[in-house]
């Protein structure tokens, strides 16, 4: 991955293969702390400790179709080479949190890259599925919530050029205004 | 900062002029590898471009949808393309100026693009 907003797609297909419908989705960056924080939270099916404890095994898949699953793999590395921290916390029938600390100055910290892209693709890609995505940065933030973009539209689809549009556009200017001058 | 204020305005607008959408049965599927291997290789762009695409021509009897891994690793991104009553299309190694492609001649023309199929490709 080159990424991490690459690396938070690969997570999140985690969270539609457990059936989540609702996925919640928090990037947040404190200069004061020098940190840039992840967090990826579904109501999908959860996992035992036991698949748990064997998540983060490169040589560990649920799939038929190939014998690696390496996502969670990738980002913790990307995470830990940061000097940050990882952890994922899941119960079977409520769910799974997925949470990776970067460090925000550190040389081998990848970009964010176009988060903007990635929920995009999210919400256009699996219409069944409600994202909250939250970003934060410092003391300013946005959110983008499908729950409340389909209570507005009242049967309007979200993948209607219209409103693909205005929520492309909604993403960018608001991640421009929240990050002023600042590049991630 | 942009709000919700201006969706209300596009929903007016558009109250009244929503088609409605074709039977889920009579739909065309396209399918877009989402793992880690599609992504890595590129498949984030296909699948917006392919979105955007058959939005913005209207072809409102097309689904655009994501999977897991197919199981052809290396040959990500994958797109799948399944029309009832026609057996399924792969196209492999597709970047977003093949899903252009594919979206004119195959989705629109109702001709494959057989040299982006799996069946050229790989042989």
């Amino acid at each position: 991955m080159t990424e991490l907003s690459l690396n938070v797609l690969d997570i999140v297909n985690n969270s539609i293969r457990a059936n989540a419908n609702l996925i919640e989705i928090t990037v947040s960056i404190h200069r004061k702390s020098d940190t840039l924080s992840i967090e990826i939270a579904d109501n999908g099916c959860g996992m035992t400790e036991e698949e748990l404890k064997r998540v983060q095994d490169p040589f560990y898949t649920t799939r038929t179709t190939r014998g690696v699953g390496l996502g969670i793999p990738f980002f913790q590395q990307a995470a830990l080479s940061t000097g940050g921290s990882f952890a994922i916390k899941s119960k079977p029938g409520i769910g799974t949190r997925v949470t990776a600390i970067f460090g925000l100055s550190h040389i081998d910290r990848m970009p964010l890259g176009d988060m903007n892209s990635t929920i995009y693709t999210l919400i256009m890609a699996n219409r069944q599925i409600d994202f909250l995505y939250t970003y934060v940065f410092d003391d300013r933030q946005f959110h983008l919530d499908t729950r409340e973009l389909r209570e507005i539209l009242d049967g309007i689809p979200l993948d209607t050029p219209q409103v693909s549009n205005y929520i492309k556009e909604y993403l960018e200017e608001n991640q421009k205004d929240v990050n002023g001058e600042y590049t991630v | 900062m942009k709000s919700l204020e201006e969706l209300k305005a596009i929903r007016e607008t558009m109250r009244g002029q929503m088609g409605l959408r074709s039977e889920d049965n009579d739909r065309i599927r396209v399918v877009v590898g989402m793992a880690t291997c599609g992504i890595a290789s590129g498949a984030r762009p296909v699948l917006n471009t392919l979105s955007d695409t058959v939005q913005s021509k209207g072809l409102t009897n097309i689904t655009v949808t994501q999977t897991g891994c197919i199981g052809l690793c290396k040959y990500e991104p994958i797109v799948e393309v399944m029309e009832p009553g026609k057996e399924k299309i792969t196209y492999v190694k597709v970047t977003p100026e093949k899903a252009l492609e594919i979206v004119d001649q195959h989705l629109i023309g109702g001709n494959i693009v057989k040299k982006y199929t799996i069946a050229e490709v790989v042989g």
